[in-house]
């Protein structure tokens, strides 16, 4: 049941940067949490479970509950919620659990 | 109030087995439980179905876990139908990952020697590096050889203790949670439990306590020989599945995570975490799988396991206090069908099991201590 954001910015911010996520820009301020910045975006589905495949987004916002888990630069499931915005960041929605190769002809941490 | 059958004192994956035999038999069931302060070997263990290596030199314990693991497959559809939750049994066999040929030869002598003391009948494999690879694809060059045995098995312990929980009110089993039973007392009619202010009574009782059987078996007079051992777990990040058998150093979860452990430390009742220990798990288990090098972690943990004096289960009828029992184990999981199946019967009086006599207390006053942790 999605409901309006009850997500609010305390002020405007003093600096801006630039992240890419799913392909899109978005202008987020320098400084906080990239889960806080999509939050602050409207974004609302970061992750699909690797468990049941549920869409989740940001939580508890203090690296506890791993719902906000998404893909940074091809890093597969990076806790946004401690991860600083950085200017330039590629962001994805984590789907599932990441992909670990193994055998001789895999690619050892290749993420998709 | 009304009195129950048996009271069960501990409620971890060993007194939540029986309870539930007791109550498939239609007994009135009470199980008394500490709180979250508790030692809880019940929430930290591995979720191994163990079998291969266990009860050397003590072929009972080996045909015990033999059968337990054959049981097994009931325990689930029991659990499956009274409950609907899946506990995730896997019997697909398992991997003893060797890491220097002295660990191999040392497995091979064990598999060996069981083998020969079951008859023939305990089957397993012993692999070289090469054929271990074609088995197990992604195993490190590092890894000398390796013990298959169809055997072997995992299960999610978490699971199985939730569906255990589930399974035992179903059926009408009062557990009673947040009460550190401190004095039991014995009468004519049965025996009186305490806790702070509060008394239980029943005809039976069970002492499923782990490490508080020793306490609590003392005032029954009854030497309890069990001590702790410490075991510490790393899980990582959900991974696609890539394992699909169990090792006892590296497992997959069903949902996704790796188990890392098999370390063994005697502490005391520190069952917290030590980075030189998780260092050490860490790298062996990238020596075993090298891909996991990659791999983050995200949770570690210490247990305690409940270990006797000579590693292997202790079933003990009283015979000075008659309707009294201890159980006592460190492989809880495994173990889960035979208690709920057919250690709850023989508790229940329902017929003579010889093959419980050979883990009574008995055996600790007739023999020197063999250090062997299964």
């Amino acid at each position: 049941m999605p409901a309006d954001s009850l997500f609010r910015a305390l002020g405007p911010a003093d600096k801006s940067v630039l992240i890419e996520f799913e392909g899109a820009f978005l202008s987020v301020p320098a400084g906080i949490s990239l889960a806080a910045a999509l939050l602050l975006s409207g974004v609302t589905h970061t992750r699909e479970s690797a468990v049941n495949g549920r869409p989740g987004a940001p939580y508890c916002m203090m690296g506890v509950c791993f719902e906000c888990l998404v893909e940074v630069d091809g890093q597969a499931n990076c806790q946004a919620c401690l991860l600083p915005v950085r200017a330039g960041m590629r962001v994805r929605r984590q789907r599932g659990a990441r992909d670990v190769r193994v055998g001789d002809h895999g690619e050892e941490g290749a993420d998709e | 109030m009304q009195k129950p059958d048996v009271i069960i004192v501990g409620g971890g994956l060993v007194g939540m087995s029986i309870a539930y035999g007791l109550a498939l038999l239609g007994r009135q069931v009470s199980v008394l439980d500490e709180g979250d302060d508790a030692f809880r070997a019940a929430r930290g263990n591995f979720g191994l179905l163990w079998v291969q290596g266990k009860g050397y030199g003590m072929s009972p314990y080996a045909q015990w876990t033999r059968e337990s693991v054959a049981l097994w497959p009931r325990l689930e559809a029991s659990l499956q139908a009274d409950t609907g939750i899946d506990v995730h049994l896997r019997q697909s066999g398992g991997f003893q990952l060797c890491l220097t040929d002295d660990e191999m030869a040392e497995e091979s002598r064990r598999l060996l020697w069981l083998r020969e003391a079951l008859a023939g009948d305990y089957p397993f494999e012993l692999l070289d590096s090469a054929q271990l690879r074609a088995r197990l694809p992604g195993v490190g060059p590092s890894v000398v050889g390796g013990c298959y045995s169809p055997m072997d098995g995992h299960v999610n312990p978490l699971k199985l203790l939730r569906a255990l929980y589930a399974a035992c009110r179903m059926r009408g089993v009062k557990i009673i949670n947040g009460h550190r039973v401190s004095v039991i007392g014995q009468f004519a009619s049965g025996f009186e439990l305490q806790a702070g202010e509060q008394r239980w009574y029943a005809g039976q009782i069970v002492l499923a306590a782990g490490l508080g059987n020793r306490q609590l078996g003392a005032q029954l007079g009854m030497d309890v020989p069990v001590h702790p051992n410490r075991g510490q777990i790393l899980v990582t990040e959900r991974l696609k599945p890539f394992l699909h058998y169990p090792t006892t150093y590296v497992r997959q979860t069903d949902e996704g995570t790796v188990q890392l452990g098999d370390s063994h430390e005697s502490l005391g009742f520190d069952d917290g975490t030590s980075s030189a220990v998780m260092a050490d798990i860490a790298r062996r288990a990238v020596q075993c799988f090298p891909q996991l090098d990659q791999v983050r972690l995200v949770r570690a943990w210490g247990a305690l396991r409940v270990l006797s004096a000579d590693g292997f289960p202790i079933y003990e009828a009283s015979q000075a206090c008659p309707g009294a029992f201890v159980v006592s184990c460190h492989s809880g999981v495994t173990l889960a069908a035979i208690h709920a199946l057919r250690l709850a019967p023989w508790i229940a009086g329902e017929f003579d099991d010889p093959a419980v006599l050979p883990f009574s207390l008995q055996r600790f006053s007739q023999k020197k201590e063999v250090c062997h942790a299964g």
